[in-house]
């Protein structure tokens, strides 16, 4: 039992983190019916710039590493939400309206271009950084097995839960939100009316690099290590959650990914580690072949 | 951008030069001008690179700045360019091939053959299977519009299905070779039924769930695949029963000639070009015949398909199985290549790079795929060789980085450039007039 509610609690933390990553899916195929292959591979970039400002703001300027974790936060999402708009610009813009598949092919190449560049740039081994906010909080003692509640999880899920309410304000009662659901439901139409497509369409990439940012700066909290090659397999996971939820629909990807973090570490614990992954990718090819739409996603019909 | 109504298209370019330098400045601020890496305490240490950043913000700007005045310069109002007059170059395929045929013997008469080993293997042999990987792949891919990003599950199951296969049933490997074809085919057939009614992309993700999943199962089923370590020591190639092997029995003594590893490689060579010839030739009369045709409509427009009453579900599953079969193929000729198999050769970089040779290619030309095997699969061999590079780039300069790297860019760039391939020589049969396309 104790086994189990300590696993509880690790799988929310690290569901919220594919929750955050997912939504980046979610918001794209919504409004442009794209998969963003490379988003995987922007969540690991901005772990690698968070990496990279943390050990920045804490040895060359000595600044304490709460005050450097907070900064660090802002200016990767900021400089995350950059590369995805330059990403969207160079790779994805001129493709509306070309084949079916010209944008997920593209997307494979960002994603190729992406791990490699990091890989390039940083070396393609290990990165690991000291730990921080060690201290854990006791929640049953004396049983068969202490279970424990780290300090790190209480950030991760306060913070995944402050940006996602943040994150509803914005898309339900802000303009812009609302540009962005017109753009989802009807692009031409909303045209028509006066919205500016292009920029809803470059703000939704940027609002799910940020979002993404956030769950890479977590990432990096939490396990302590990051490499070029950690793009792919959270990305995936992060997409079989926005899958699992219904793509397109918001809750439903918090929904997913907390479901997916909770299977993954349940499954581990339970079954088989080695084959953790292996319960992910099967959701995601159970779920699209049998129920498509996902738990809370409306059924995508297809007109002619 | 159009900006010939601006005063001075220099001060303009200028303008979005600026602009685009700040841009990459951003791009690049911790990721390229600076680099973590663990020092003797193993803990990570920054160094600053400020001149490659530097190098990198002047080169955002001139790019911009040349794509600006360019632009510019560019007439606005172009008229679409006429077809061009097709040059007959009937004499060039039967040059290519005796090219092709004596490309080998060539590379032993003038290396010796010690030093035709590597003319031979990696730029002979490897550019062919990935050739026949690429021509392979084109069926599903080019011919019937499937994205496939699991075909590399496939030629897994050719290479280990051999590894396997060779030592336990103890079967020559020509019998081997259709039985890992056919069993990739099998594979095809499986993957491929639960996902007919998927869409495009999600058609796609599914089977890079598929291959991942075989990917896993070959690291983590100790007993048969032998995990990370990989199979090794199954029987190799031979010639009518002549194995290549130092000695009396051996090929090399059969035919009186001195025992060179390189005898070996050349067979190989011929064996994977006749298989690379044969998957071309399938798919080429394939298209003529009823099958292909469906391919290419469903390719088109599945819909429109279904309304015709074509059985889509058959004319995909034949598409994912003939493709799967020469990754079979390919597969089985991998494992008799290295002598070895492990999981490490079936990761996702190398669904992506055969799906880049298709994409290259132009999907569905098959001398477009050939080309583009031969430049990514070439030029990152002739990348390594360029031992100057490392000087410049530094000990760990690694060229498979950066030819994932460029091949990742090139994908970007052929999709929003030029979608219909490098060689985009395969006219459509009828053409419509222009319509929207749907948002």
């Amino acid at each position: 039992m104790e086994i189990f509610l300590q696993q509880l609690i690790n799988g929310v933390t690290l569901g919220s983190i594919y929750g955050l990553i997912a939504i980046g899916y979610t918001m794209v195929f919504g409004i442009i019916g794209m998969v963003n292959f490379a988003h995987g591979d922007v969540f690991m970039l901005s772990a690698f710039i968070a990496l990279l400002l943390l050990l920045l703001l804490t040895q060359t300027l000595a600044v304490p590493a709460a005050l450097a974790f907070g900064l660090v936060l802002f200016v990767t999402m900021a400089l995350t939400a950059l590369w995805n708009f330059a990403i969207e610009r160079v790779a994805y813009r001129r493709l509306r309206g070309s084949f079916r598949l010209a944008p997920l092919i593209s997307a494979i190449g960002m994603s190729t271009f992406l791990a490699n560049f990091v890989t390039v740039t940083q070396g393609p081994n290990n990165k690991s950084i000291p730990p921080v906010f060690d201290h854990v909080i006791a929640i049953t003692q004396g049983g068969a097995y202490d279970v424990t509640l780290s300090y790190k999880q209480i950030l991760i899920v306060g913070v995944t839960a402050i940006l996602l309410a943040a994150f509803w304000f914005v898309v339900q009662k802000t303009s812009l939100g609302r540009a962005q659901r017109a753009c989802e439901q009807d692009a031409k139409m909303a045209a028509l009316l006066g919205v500016d497509v292009d920029s809803t369409i470059a703000l939704t990439f940027v609002i799910g690099a940020a979002l993404a940012a956030v769950a890479g700066c977590l990432f990096l909290l939490h396990y302590g290590v990051v490499k070029s090659s950690d793009g792919f397999v959270p990305g995936v996971k992060a997409f079989t959650a926005a899958v699992l939820g219904g793509i397109g629909s918001l809750p439903g990807a918090v929904l997913g990914g907390l479901a997916i973090g909770l299977i993954e570490t349940l499954w581990g614990q339970y079954f088989s580690s080695d084959y953790k992954d292996v319960a992910a990718f099967s959701i995601l090819a159970i779920t699209l072949i049998f129920m498509p739409s996902g738990l809370l996603g409306r059924p995508d019909v297809e007109k002619v | 951008m159009t900006l010939s109504a601006s005063p001075s298209p220099f001060a303009h370019a200028f303008k979005d030069a600026a602009i685009a330098t700040l841009i990459v400045a951003g791009l690049g601020f911790p990721i390229i001008a600076y680099r973590a890496d663990p020092d003797f305490n193993n803990m990570l240490a920054l160094t600053s690179r400020w001149p490659l950043f530097f190098i990198f913000c002047g080169l955002g700007f001139a790019l911009r700045f040349a794509l600006s005045i360019w632009g510019a310069r560019k007439k606005p109002s172009q008229a679409p360019a006429a077809p061009r007059e097709k040059a007959k170059r009937g004499w060039l395929p039967p040059l290519g091939l005796l090219a092709i045929l004596a490309y080998p013997l060539v590379m032993l008469a003038v290396m010796g053959p010690q030093g035709a080993l590597k003319w031979v293997d990696t730029y002979g042999v490897q550019i062919l299977l990935y050739i026949l990987l690429g021509w392979g792949l084109n069926i599903t891919v080019g011919l019937a519009g499937l994205l496939d990003l699991g075909y590399v599950a496939f030629y897994a199951v050719g290479a280990y299905g051999y590894a396997l296969l060779a030592p336990m049933t103890g079967l020559s490997f020509w019998a081997l070779l259709p039985i890992c074809g056919a069993l990739a085919a099998l594979w095809g057939f499986c993957i491929g039924f639960p996902i007919l009614r998927l869409r495009g992309d999600y058609l796609a993700i599914v089977t890079l769930a598929f291959a991942e999943i075989v990917r896993i199962v070959l690291v983590n089923w100790d007993v048969v695949t032998h995990g990370e370590a990989g199979l090794f020591g199954f029987p190799g190639v031979s010639f009518f029963g002549l194995p290549f092997i130092p000695g009396p029995r051996g090929f090399d003594a059969h035919f009186g000639l001195k025992f060179a590893g390189v005898h070996k490689l050349i067979f190989l060579y011929y064996l994977v070009l006749a298989l690379a010839i044969l998957a071309n030739f399938v798919s080429i009369r394939l298209r003529r015949l009823p099958l292909g045709r469906a391919w290419e409509a469903l390719r088109e427009d599945e819909i429109a398909c279904r309304a015709l009453g074509l059985d889509t579900a058959n004319i995909k599953l034949t598409a994912f199985a003939l493709g799967a079969f020469f990754a079979g193929v390919a597969g089985c000729l991998f494992a008799l290549r290295q002598g070895f198999v492990s999981p490490s050769s079936f990761t996702f970089t190398e669904s992506a790079t055969i799906l880049a040779i298709v994409v290259l290619g132009g999907r569905g030309s098959q001398l477009g795929v050939a080309m583009a095997a031969v430049l990514i699969v070439g030029a990152s061999e002739v990348l390594r060789e360029l031992t100057f590079l490392k000087a410049i780039f530094g000990e760990d300069f690694d060229p498979t980085q950066y030819r994932m790297l460029l091949v990742g860019m090139a994908m970007v760039a052929m999709m929003n450039l030029r979608p219909r391939g490098l060689v985009s020589s395969r006219e459509p049969t009828i053409v419509l007039k222009e319509t929207e396309a749907p948002a």
